[in-house]
């Protein structure tokens, strides 16, 4: 019969609108607004509404979600800041728009270079935040970030300086708990093998 | 592939035929001929009608400027598959002139164009020989290795600026007018006017008037900016009442030289900017781009990083089509509520994304020889239960709404029809092949990866109108699902890279074309290695815009209503027709 397919369609467009207020009503309050709810609309299973009330509601982003680098420094006793970056070069070296600027240290009597950042700017105007920083920093220094509502309503103070950048270790280790841990147990197995390698005489130092 | 096996898909020692008329290229990691321009016609005249390379896939040029030397690269299929015959032409650098192609193959049509713009080789014969990505009036050809840019720092990145002595600031200072723009000498933006685009409406006009009745056609512009151009695309029509009689598409309003740009980067650093193409399926854009230089460098990725590759690549191909059905219903009037529904489908797809690579769009995932990384712990699971749950049952529901309803085939049957032969004159790749009944998948027919354990069917149908089109896509879509169920139940456990990840690799000189079956056709990557950090040429076969030459006989004698529809059935992304 024509205009059965029609229908048909129409029917299925119905039934969608009729199932967002069944899929409400079964659920009742809390399918909004609530962790639970968020959660629930983000199955396979979802019928019903699927949208995310941002701002009110936010999608919990997954740990390898990758939004802006930043430098993770370690907290002393006293809370002195001691970044890992080595000011090696890497980051900026492997970045694909060329966003990181670095200023490395020299040490005022030699003239030699020191481990440590003098200046470490990040456009992030035009960072695409492809990761590639964070993959292949060697020293775990450079990681992508997860805050990703940095609006603001000029464009300066957008190229990031190193105060900026900076985020302590516990933050780090908050937002990427599994990442965090496998770097550890590398960390321990290579510092395992440098202490047994360093039992003979000659140390082989290595990066 | 594992055994020896003659097929009929071997590519012929031609150097022996055409009496010396054509070489093989010796050059170490080069292979295919050489032909002198002035036998160019001939010679792929005889490998079209005799040999039976009836496929001009992809034209591009490369400026090879130490050696003085302006060389065509094509590359020909048989649509029966096999891989690729590469014919080069060579030709002195500051007269590039080089027979045109388009009375063979229409698909030379747009490639010989973008050769001609980007690269100043100029085609003879060509009727149509404008700019197509760059505008009228600019000054020179950007892929020419002596071009530079308004924001020119260094030949290649990394660069030196950053590292040790960070110089920080806003690039633009770097330029002393402040501007990125560069105008040809004595040029005057107030008082110009392009000569092409006079060209453009003077051709339109000119077709179907009636001398006896006077009555003229109408030139209607579609676009740049119109609602229902998938993206900045402009379209010049010329109607005959509603019918149109002529039609030009108008590219480039989002050129931004991402060939330039990956000329520039290192192997890595062009990775992230594969996804930028194709938008909407940038974990295919990798996987080509991957499989070029893993080409060249001779490496083979581990079995689990393979499985990860395929099902990546398929997802995006079942979200692809799914995305196109919501615009095919846009496109015919039901505005945005089932494009929402094609949305939602998306969304889970891009949660996965998301999870395993960090980015829902910007994937970023492949490496030379591997994947970034593993999947994390709990999205196989999300994986299995959308192949063999969700994902089937909605394209049941699509089917059942979509492939009975009568607005549906009353609109897209018959409408812009593509014969099988001039879907294989003009090029045309993915669904938009096969929909006109050419059963050619890459998948299969030069396979890559894992394709050629798995088992799935090439979709073909045989009308070659939009609804065909969108059997197609539908049909492939479940194929695609069906290689995932396999994907998931087969994925061994193992390391996910070859070689240990490395932020410069080494590609030995070469050349390469890696190209795989995207969810819009064939997409390929030329790239040219001189042993450096850099490519010396990196140039994208991408399939939307090549697709978009078949446009104009879609939509001939057809009426302008439906033009809209022929062209989403077309499903372009713009950010790979522009490049």
């Amino acid at each position: 019969m024509t205009g059965k397919g029609f229908l048909s369609m129409l029917f299925g467009v119905f039934k969608r609108f009729v199932m967002t207020y069944v899929e409400d009503f079964r659920k009742g309050k809390d399918r909004y607004y609530t962790a639970e709810g968020i959660e629930s609309r983000r199955k396979a299973d979802v019928d019903g509404i699927f949208t995310i009330q941002y701002p009110e509601e936010k999608l919990p982003v997954p740990e390898e979600f990758r939004f802006l680098p930043f430098l993770v420094y370690e907290e002393g006793e006293n809370g002195e800041k001691d970044l890992r970056c080595t000011s090696c070069g890497i980051c900026a070296k492997v970045c694909p728009p060329q966003c990181i600027w670095i200023v490395r240290t020299n040490d005022p009597v030699t003239g030699k270079p020191i481990p440590e950042p003098k200046e470490f700017y990040i456009d992030v105007d035009i960072c695409m935040n492809c990761g590639l920083c964070a993959e292949y920093c060697p020293f775990d220094a450079i990681k992508m970030d997860h805050d990703y509502e940095i609006a603001s309503y000029t464009r300066e103070g957008n190229i990031y300086g190193i105060e900026r950048l900076s985020k302590p270790l516990s933050y780090y280790s908050g937002i990427r708990p599994t990442n965090f841990a496998a770097e550890e147990i590398a960390r321990q197995e290579k510092e395992a093998m440098k202490a047994a390698a360093k039992k003979p005489a000659a140390p082989v130092e290595g990066a | 592939m594992s055994e020896e096996q003659v097929t009929v898909a071997q590519v012929p020692d031609i150097s022996l035929q055409f009496d010396g008329k054509v070489t093989t290229d010796t050059r170490p990691g080069y292979s295919g001929f050489i032909v002198g321009a002035e036998n160019l016609l001939e010679v792929v005249k005889s490998l079209r009608d005799e040999w039976g390379f009836d496929y001009l896939s992809s034209v591009t040029g490369v400026d090879y400027l130490p050696e003085g030397k302006m060389e065509v690269v094509y590359h020909l299929y048989r649509t029966i598959g096999g891989p690729a015959l590469v014919l080069k032409v060579q030709v002195p650098r500051d007269e590039a002139v080089v027979p045109s192609l388009y009375d063979l193959f229409k698909s030379a049509d747009w490639q010989e164009r973008e050769a001609w713009d980007l690269l100043g080789i100029h085609f003879e014969g060509h009727p149509d020989l404008r700019r197509i990505l760059t505008w009228e009036g600019f000054a020179g050809h950007p892929l020419r290795k002596d071009w530079k840019e308004a924001y020119f720092e260094e030949e290649t990145k990394p660069y030196k600026s950053r590292w040790p002595e960070g110089q920080t600031g806003y690039i633009e200072s770097n330029n002393p007018f402040h501007d990125n723009v560069q105008y040809p000498s004595g040029f005057d933006p107030d008082t110009w006017i392009s000569a092409a685009e006079e060209a453009l409406y003077a051709s339109a006009k000119k077709i179907g008037r009636d001398e006896e009745l006077h009555t003229d056609t109408v030139v209607v512009n579609l676009g740049p900016q119109h609602p229902s151009t998938h993206g900045v695309f402009r379209m010049v029509a010329a109607l005959d009442g509603e019918q149109v009689v002529f039609l030009k598409p108008v590219v480039g309003y989002l050129h931004r030289n991402h060939e330039k740009i990956g000329e520039r980067n290192t192997y890595l650093q062009n990775m992230p900017f594969t996804d930028r193409l194709d938008y909407v399926s940038s974990m295919s854009n990798n996987f080509g781009y991957a499989l070029a230089v893993e080409k060249l460098m001779g490496i083979q990725p581990p079995e689990r990083a393979e499985y990860i590759r395929v099902m990546m690549a398929e997802l995006t191909r079942w979200m692809n089509h799914v995305f196109s059905f919501g615009f095919l219903w846009n496109d015919l009037g039901s505005y945005f509520t089932p494009m929402i529904y094609a949305l939602e489908e998306r969304e889970l797809i891009l949660d996965i994304f998301e999870a395993v690579s960090g980015s829902r769009m910007m994937c970023n995932y492949f490496r030379f020889g591997g994947v970034a990384r593993d999947l994390p712990a709990g999205v196989l699971d999300k994986v299995k239960e959308l192949v063999f749950e969700r994902m089937p049952r909605r394209l049941d529901d699509i089917d059942k709404m979509l492939s009975t309803n009568e607005i549906v085939r009353n609109r897209c049957i018959g409408c812009g029809v593509l014969t099988a032969e001039m879907a294989i004159n003009n090029g045309a790749s993915g669904p938009n092949l096969r929909a006109s009944g050419v059963p050619y998948d890459i998948r299969r027919a030069d396979p890559y990866s894992i394709y050629d354990r798995l088992d799935f069917d090439v979709v073909v149908h045989y009308h070659g109108d939009v609804f065909d089109r969108y059997l197609t896509r539908l049909d492939e879509a479940r194929q695609a699902n069906r290689i995932l169920q396999q994907v998931v139940r087969d994925i061994p456990e193992g390391p996910i890279m070859t070689g240990k990840p490395a932020y410069q690799v080494r590609v030995p000189a070469g050349e390469s074309y890696g190209r795989v079956e995207a969810p819009k056709g064939e997409l390929g990557f030329y790239i040219v290695s001189t042993g450096k950090p850099n490519p010396w040429r990196y140039h994208v076969r991408s399939p939307s815009f090549i697709n978009l030459i078949s446009l104009e006989d879609m939509c001939r004698g057809g009426k302008i209503a439906d033009v809209v529809l022929n062209l989403g059935a077309v499903d372009i992304v713009l950010g790979e027709v522009d490049r």
